[in-house]
């Protein structure tokens, strides 16, 4: 909120005396200034940016490009019909097939979606939810058959199902059952694949459903809470998964107030993983994380300005300390980027990673008056939440009781106001606003993205087994209905019989049954 | 007086982007109207039944996923089937505007971006007029 912003800053809003032990060095506990003590210095931020759409073999000539660009790191981008796990010829789906994002049924399109490129040698991100767990036994069960060793994949599955009950409102299961899924992931990577994050923590969504700051900030950590806590139920040992769980924020279009939201984050999580769950390794006290630029603060009036507002966003991200980044395309108000788009939001990153001089200097806003004070602020603000979330439950029971959802719908209605009333100034929109907007070229999907996906869905249950199909599927369900044992092995058996997401969610369904939210306004 | 307008929104379609219409259902609440909204991932088949049983003069829905063109046909037949000319169908989204126009030949109403003034969108629900179509 930029209202409680100070006009200046004095060393009076510094911590006195208590410098270099409230704040730290980089690399140091308890992070502000940091994960790493040379930073940038040492290894850049990782360029990755979210990509899919239409069917597994367009998605995979998108990435052989950027690949061919020069980003580092691969993240995709399924449709809603994925997302919700539904298979392309559900009738529920009619429309939005490969729209949003490269649609995935089974095996066969994550093998296509990968072909050309090896899982062992590449960092993948995959922005799933509700069924995260599915789609992760695909792209095992495909790396399997490429004769990667699970050893050696990195890469992070967003698997963070408590911020769709709070914002982006993509869930499929109660939250209970969604939050055994989660930790089954979590033991099983722990197990097996020591290199992949198993939660992507994320306050994006948070903040693009119209939170403020200190909200996003709050609610993540809270929801990280709740992750290691459920973790620690299963039995499992703290220093062994939470060196593996990451975050995943927004950077919007406060500045300052961003930065010091990153600082804030990392010391919460270092603190009380250290001193509230007695975690002992220095990795576990680690906060990493990914960050967006917002796609919210995106304007469809004089798109190429988006481009400006990207740049500084990123800024912002990098010299908050982000591990990787994706920069928005300037046209995602209008429709899915163009090649052209994209290409401009790479750029923006490589000249801020190689012209700017930004990584020459780690956190050079360490110190700073008005940063640090931001980020004790930002840290109260956090606290505050954290207490009424206890008070009121924990974070499911207080998403059963609205809470989240009703504070940020709150915040969303204010924002709003303020840009009708002209105390906030978005260029093109309420001010310096054209008679005339200017045409840009847009990526069109036609409709005959469906039949396509449709036909090589039909294709695979042609050629399966219907025995081994069923065989998966009766294994699914017993798994699913005892809650000790983890589904991990019986979905990548299902995987490799090339039973479909459709038919492995339906399946779940009945045994965990589905949820509803009603809406609030 | 006259009687006040009844509006049914909804979410088609499988996404959860509902901060756009949360804002608009209450800004049209507040300009005292009376709103019935659905919520996500209503089917048009869902939506046109809920205006019937409402006795709802306008249906207004956001769609931000691109299916826009399926769900606004899907709508305006099930409407056409039915014999029904009084229900306004409007909403917003992410919908370029060749399909805007295609659309507003189809007999959809005015479709507003992102970005539109919660003014003209409340001001344009509320003047309107059945036979203004």
């Amino acid at each position: 909120m930029r209202n409680s912003l100070k006009e200046c800053y004095t060393p009076s809003g510094l911590p006195t005396g208590h410098y270099y032990k409230k704040v730290g060095k980089p690399g140091e506990y308890p992070f502000t200034r940091g994960v790493h003590r040379r930073m940038y210095l040492r290894k850049p931020w990782t360029i990755r940016e979210f990509a899919g759409f239409g069917t597994a073999e367009e998605t995979n000539k998108r990435f052989k490009l950027l690949l061919k660009e020069g980003q580092m790191g691969l993240s995709v981008a399924f449709d809603m019909p994925t997302l919700m796990g539904f298979d392309s010829d559900s009738p529920r789906v009619e429309g939005e097939v490969g729209r949003c994002g490269v649609a995935i049924d089974s095996l066969k399109d994550m093998e296509d979606l990968f072909k050309g490129i090896a899982l062992d040698k590449i960092s993948t991100s995959m922005t799933i939810n509700g069924p995260a767990i599915v789609i992760f036994a695909f792209y095992l069960a495909c790396a399997e058959k490429q004769k990667a060793s699970f050893r050696c994949l990195s890469g992070t599955l967003q698997n963070d199902i408590l911020k769709e009950y709070i914002a982006q409102r993509e869930w499929i299961f109660p939250p209970r059952p969604s939050l055994r899924l989660v930790v089954d992931v979590i033991e099983y990577c722990t197990e097996r694949l020591p290199l992949w994050n198993t939660v992507s923590i994320s306050g994006y969504h948070i903040r693009e459903a119209g939170s403020t700051a200190a909200q996003e900030l709050a609610f993540t950590l809270a929801n990280g809470f709740t992750y290691v806590e459920e973790s620690l139920k299963r039995g499992l040992s703290i220093d062994r998964f939470a060196p593996r769980l990451s975050f995943f924020f927004n950077s919007h279009l406060d500045f300052f107030e961003e930065i010091a939201k990153f600082r804030a984050a990392r010391r919460i999580w270092a603190k009380t993983m250290r001193y509230h769950y007695g975690a002992q390794r220095k990795r576990s006290w680690l906060l990493r994380f990914h960050t967006q630029t917002a796609g919210c603060t995106l304007t469809r009036q004089q798109p190429e300005n988006n481009i400006v507002r990207t740049a500084y966003e990123a800024l912002a991200a990098v010299l908050g300390g982000t591990q990787s980044l994706h920069t928005n395309s300037m046209d995602e108000q209008l429709a899915l980027p163009t090649e052209k788009a994209v290409q401009i939001a790479l750029r923006t990153q490589q000249i801020l990673m190689h012209e700017i001089g930004v990584t020459n200097i780690v956190d050079p806003l360490g110190g700073s008056y008005a940063v640090e004070a931001i980020t004790d602020r930002l840290e109260k603000e956090a606290e505050t939440y954290f207490h009424h979330i206890r008070k009121i439950g924990g974070v499911v029971s207080a998403i059963e009781k609205g809470f989240f959802q009703k504070e940020i719908a709150k915040a969303a209605k204010r924002y709003q106001f303020e840009i009708e009333q002209k105390e906030r100034i978005i260029v093109g929109v309420n001010d310096y606003v054209l008679e005339k907007e200017p045409k840009i070229p847009l990526l069109k999907i036609g409709p005959e993205i469906e039949r396509k996906q449709v036909g090589r869905l039909q294709k695979v249950r042609r050629f399966r087994s219907p025995k081994k199909v069923k065989r998966s599927l009766d294994r699914i369900r017993q798994a699913a209905a005892t809650d000790s044992q983890n589904l991990m092995e019986s979905l990548i058996e299902a995987a490799q019989a090339y039973v479909t997401l459709g038919e492995i969610i339906d399946e779940l369904k009945s045994v965990f049954g589905e949820y509803r939210q009603k809406p609030i306004f | 007086m006259k009687k006040n307008k009844k509006i049914i929104l909804a979410k088609p379609g499988l996404d959860g982007h509902d901060r756009g219409i949360q804002i608009i259902a209450s800004a049209l609440k507040e300009a005292h109207m009376e709103v019935v909204y659905l919520g996500l991932r209503q089917t048009p088949e869902m939506i046109v039944e809920a205006a019937l049983k409402h006795r709802a003069d306008v249906i207004a829905i956001s769609v931000l996923t691109g299916s826009h063109m399926t769900v606004f046909r899907k709508i305006m037949k099930l409407l056409e089937v039915k014999g029904i000319k009084h229900i306004l169908v409007t909403g917003g989204g992410i919908i370029p505007e060749e399909d805007q126009k295609e659309l507003s030949r189809i007999g959809v109403g005015k479709l507003f971006n992102p970005g539109a003034a919660l003014d003209e969108i409340v001001s344009y629900i509320k003047n309107w007029e059945p036979l203004s179509r």
